[in-house]
């Protein structure tokens, strides 16, 4: 195999002052035509800094400081602006993942994609016309030529993606770079695009250098992969040997923390476990007021959900975006108030209480956000923030103090930190704040919401180490809600799978994730990417 | 670094900021130099500036002393500034908060009400207001700080409405905190750096806004303000073109010297906006 893509000892500067002085450091590689090469690595691994390397797109104040980069033997890196403009889009395509941000939006995804040849070729306006059609129709949308004329806003997110691959191959390009192009889609739309980028690539030879962060995409998708950590190259060869026998302990150790997609063996809730929790027939629409009386769009984003968590036990809440999940934890904390049914902690109905009683029983029912750089304001001290809550509920200051400290060496952080800003902490200590502040309430429910989704899968798995730990330790009942199927199968005794607002299949983790009943089920676990892979299990642990 | 020390490393702001501690220098000194009523008949009217050792910025048509006016006026129009100022950013950032916070019916009743206040240019608004009430100078104060306040509040109730959706309000409302002081101690601390910023132009504004009400003779005659100096100077604009000239000159000052103060502390409190030098 020739090399079409060839990186020798790539080092790319960093702006001074950074936490370190080069993103790169001494990266080579090479892309053979018709080759997927996956280059994996966590955030800050410099892997898209790769991406904005080979396509000379790099932010103010980064650039190369040394190294080699040729397309077919022509040096990239000595070629002037004008020369890279012709190259860009014609034998480098690249793939964003963001399609949303990535298209303009006042503009037809026909015209958009007819751009591609109005700049690099010299066609006429219907042969134009006619080949952006062909492309939409490789890319099997549906109904292509109305896509054509659609807007981006028009197509679904992985339409959009569809609609950005059709960009990037209509001038068949040699190679093409896709920046996490899943990352942003649900589970069973990554799986449509990752078999099209599969597909597109052998029928074409095209060579595909994609970054991604997922362990199960390189396992779907890879034919070589090369495992980037803090700018270097730490690790690079044939998928399968990469995947099944790391050698650099880096590899290792993140492979071990992919979590293997089925349930873990955790023991069995005895049946007449009491309920911590109990979710009755609750339904929360959402109504877009129309103008003059004219009926608004209404949509169920939860339809009648009956739900038990049992005392000690963990209950998942899987689906993807849109199937209510999220509605439904923000309906359980009174962040949203549904228009029917009953959210029972104990004896208590939550939905009934007034203001005032709700903010007493808050202390039973804590929550802990997605996002870890949303969910602490930046202009409180991080302990501050988690002794806020006990001080609220009555508690002596010096005492919440006290418990503040406690909590920070409970979640595993230095109790010296709690005079600092969240903005001095990384994403996974911020989450593990705000796991504090949610226990600071010492309450009996803590509702997850995709609480180690915005995580590095090293950093996840500690902070999943760290629940599944705490709720041995403290009793806690957890209602956990993620997309991710993996992460569920770790930490669920129970499993909810919802889609379109209802509850399609309810079971323990075992039989949903071992003999699911329903087709939906199916699909998703179908759709996880990786899922004929199991990470192997001489691994060590992080 | 620090905000403060990126104010004190930005040369506009520091100029802004030399040029305010004239101003403020010269309302300190105004009783010390000129004891007197600035407003009294001090000598032959219409002297140049440097042409009498005693009126080193020479004397009005009425022949008061044009320095002691200046530097009495400083005091006017700083007082009207940080007054009318005060006023917009409480009435404002109130209503704004509320509207942005609440939404809804509490949005559309507030932004209505707000609404009503703008469709009249602001300086209509406020020759209504002193047609009404009257023209001492703390009603024109007053009626500045009314006029000024819904653009403050459109600028609060955005910051709010972004904010309140932000997971850290979301987890204060699931520690049981009361809506008070989720709006007072979370969220407006968040809120309040853009209408710091924002508060320069409404000083300038309001210093530029009673300047020239008090040129069309509409201000409080008993005071004197650089306004009231430089609709006195009209009606010999031609000849003594000084008489207007200077007072003139010290509002353009103050005001450059406000705004740049607000600039240097939009790039102090929002260094991410300027991008990478």
């Amino acid at each position: 195999m020739t090399s079409l893509l060839e990186i020798r000892d790539l080092d790319v500067r960093l702006p001074p002052g950074g936490d370190r002085a080069f993103a790169l450091e001494g990266v080579s590689l090479a892309l053979a035509r018709g080759e997927i090469l996956c280059v994996v690595g966590e955030s800050g691994s410099g892997k898209s800094i790769l991406a904005g390397t080979i396509m000379r797109l790099l932010p103010p104040g980064i650039g190369v400081a040394g190294g080699s980069l040729r397309l077919t033997g022509e040096d990239l890196l000595a070629m002037p602006e004008a020369g890279m403009r012709r190259i860009r889009g014609a034998r480098i395509a690249m793939i964003f993942q963001e399609p949303m941000t990535a298209l303009n939006p006042l503009r037809s995804i026909g015209d958009q994609i007819g751009e591609m040849f109005r700049i690099h070729t010299g066609l006429s306006g219907a042969e134009i016309e006619a080949r952006a059609l062909a492309l939409l129709e490789e890319v099997r949308l549906p109904d292509p030529p109305a896509a054509l004329k659609a807007f981006p806003h028009e197509l679904s997110g992985g339409q959009r993606q569809r609609a950005m691959i059709a960009m990037a191959l209509a001038l068949e390009p040699e190679v093409i770079i896709a920046d996490e192009p899943t990352t942003a889609l649900d589970v069973t739309t990554q799986a449509q695009i990752l078999a099209l980028v599969r597909d597109l690539q052998r029928r074409r030879g095209t060579a595909v250098l994609f970054i991604t962060h997922d362990f199960g995409v390189v396992a779907e998708i890879a034919d070589r992969v090369a495992v980037m950590q803090h700018g270097r190259v730490v690790e690079s060869g044939e998928a399968e040997a990469v995947l099944n026998r790391p050698e650099h302990p880096y590899t290792r150790a993140l492979i071990a923390a992919v979590p293997p997609l089925h349930a873990a063996l955790r023991a069995p809730m005895p049946a007449d476990t009491p309920p911590a929790l109990r979710i009755e027939d609750l339904s929360k629409t959402y109504r877009r007021s129309g103008w003059f009386g004219r009926k608004g769009r209404e949509t169920r984003a939860v339809a009648d959900v009956t739900l038990t968590l049992p005392r000690g036990g963990t209950l998942g809440i899987v689906g993807e975006s849109g199937s209510g999940k999220s509605t439904l934890a923000r309906c359980v904390m009174r962040l949203l108030q549904p228009e029917a049914g009953h959210v029972r902690l104990g004896e208590t109905d939550l939905l009934a209480l007034r203001p005032a009683e709700w903010r007493r029983e808050t202390r039973r029912i804590q929550m802990v956000f997605q996002d870890p750089y949303a969910s602490l304001n930046p202009r409180r001290r991080v302990g501050d923030l988690v002794a806020q809550g006990p001080v609220l509920h009555g508690v002596p200051r010096a005492e919440a103090m006290e418990r503040a400290r406690e909590l920070f060496e409970l979640v595993g952080l230095r109790a010296d930190a709690l005079e600092r800003f969240p903005h001095e902490f990384s994403g996974g200590q911020r989450q593990r704040i705000g796991l504090a502040r949610a226990l600071a309430l010492r309450p009996e429910v803590l509702v997850a919401d995709e609480a180690v989704s915005a995580l590095d899968v090293s950093v996840q798995a500690q902070v999943l180490r760290l629940l599944a730990e705490l709720q041995q330790r403290l009793g806690l009942s957890l209602l956990f809600i993620t997309h991710d199927l993996r992460v569920a199968a770790q930490i669920c005794d129970r499993i909810a799978v919802m889609q379109g607002g209802h509850v399609v299949e309810e079971g323990t983790a075992q039989q949903v994730f071992g003999a699911p009943r329903e087709d939906y089920t199916r699909a998703l676990l179908a759709s996880v990417p990786g899922r004929a892979w199991t990470p192997p299990e001489t691994a060590e642990v992080a | 670094m620090s905000a403060l020390g990126r104010f004190l490393r930005n040369p506009a702001g520091l100029i802004g900021l030399v040029l305010l501690l004239l101003v403020l220098a010269a309302a300190v000194s105004a009783s010390f130099f000129y004891p007197d009523d600035p407003l009294r008949l001090a000598g032959r009217p219409l002297q140049w500036p440097f042409a009498n050792p005693r009126f080193p910025l020479g004397t009005d048509n009425t022949g008061r002393d044009i320095a002691a006016q200046l530097l009495h006026g400083a005091r006017i129009s700083l007082l009207i500034g940080v007054v009318a100022t005060l006023l917009s950013l409480s009435i404002g950032v109130a209503v704004g908060a509320i509207a942005g916070y609440y939404g809804g019916w509490v949005d559309d009743a507030l932004m209505r009400v707000a609404e009503m206040f703008q469709i009249l240019p602001n300086f209509l608004l406020l020759l209504v207001l002193v047609a009404v009430f009257g023209s001492e100078i703390g009603t024109v104060t007053v009626a500045i700080g009314i006029v000024s306040w819904p653009a403050t509040a459109r600028l609060t109730r955005a910051e709010f409405l972004t904010l309140r959706q932000r997971e850290f309000v979301e987890a204060c409302r699931t520690l049981g905190m009361r809506d008070a002081r989720i709006i007072l101690g979370e969220i407006l601390p968040n809120a309040l750096p853009p209408v710091i910023v924002y508060a320069g132009v409404v000083m300038a504004t309001a210093i530029l806004l009673e300047s020239a009400l008090a040129f069309l003779n509409l201000s409080d005659p008993n005071v004197a303000s650089w306004g009231n100096l430089i609709g006195a100077g009209r009606a010999v604009l031609r000849v003594q073109w000084y008489v207007s000239a200077i007072p003139g000159l010290a509002i353009l000052l103050t005001v450059l010297a406000v705004s740049l103060v607000g600039q240097g502390l939009n790039d102090a409190l929002n260094p991410r906006l300027k991008g990478t030098p």
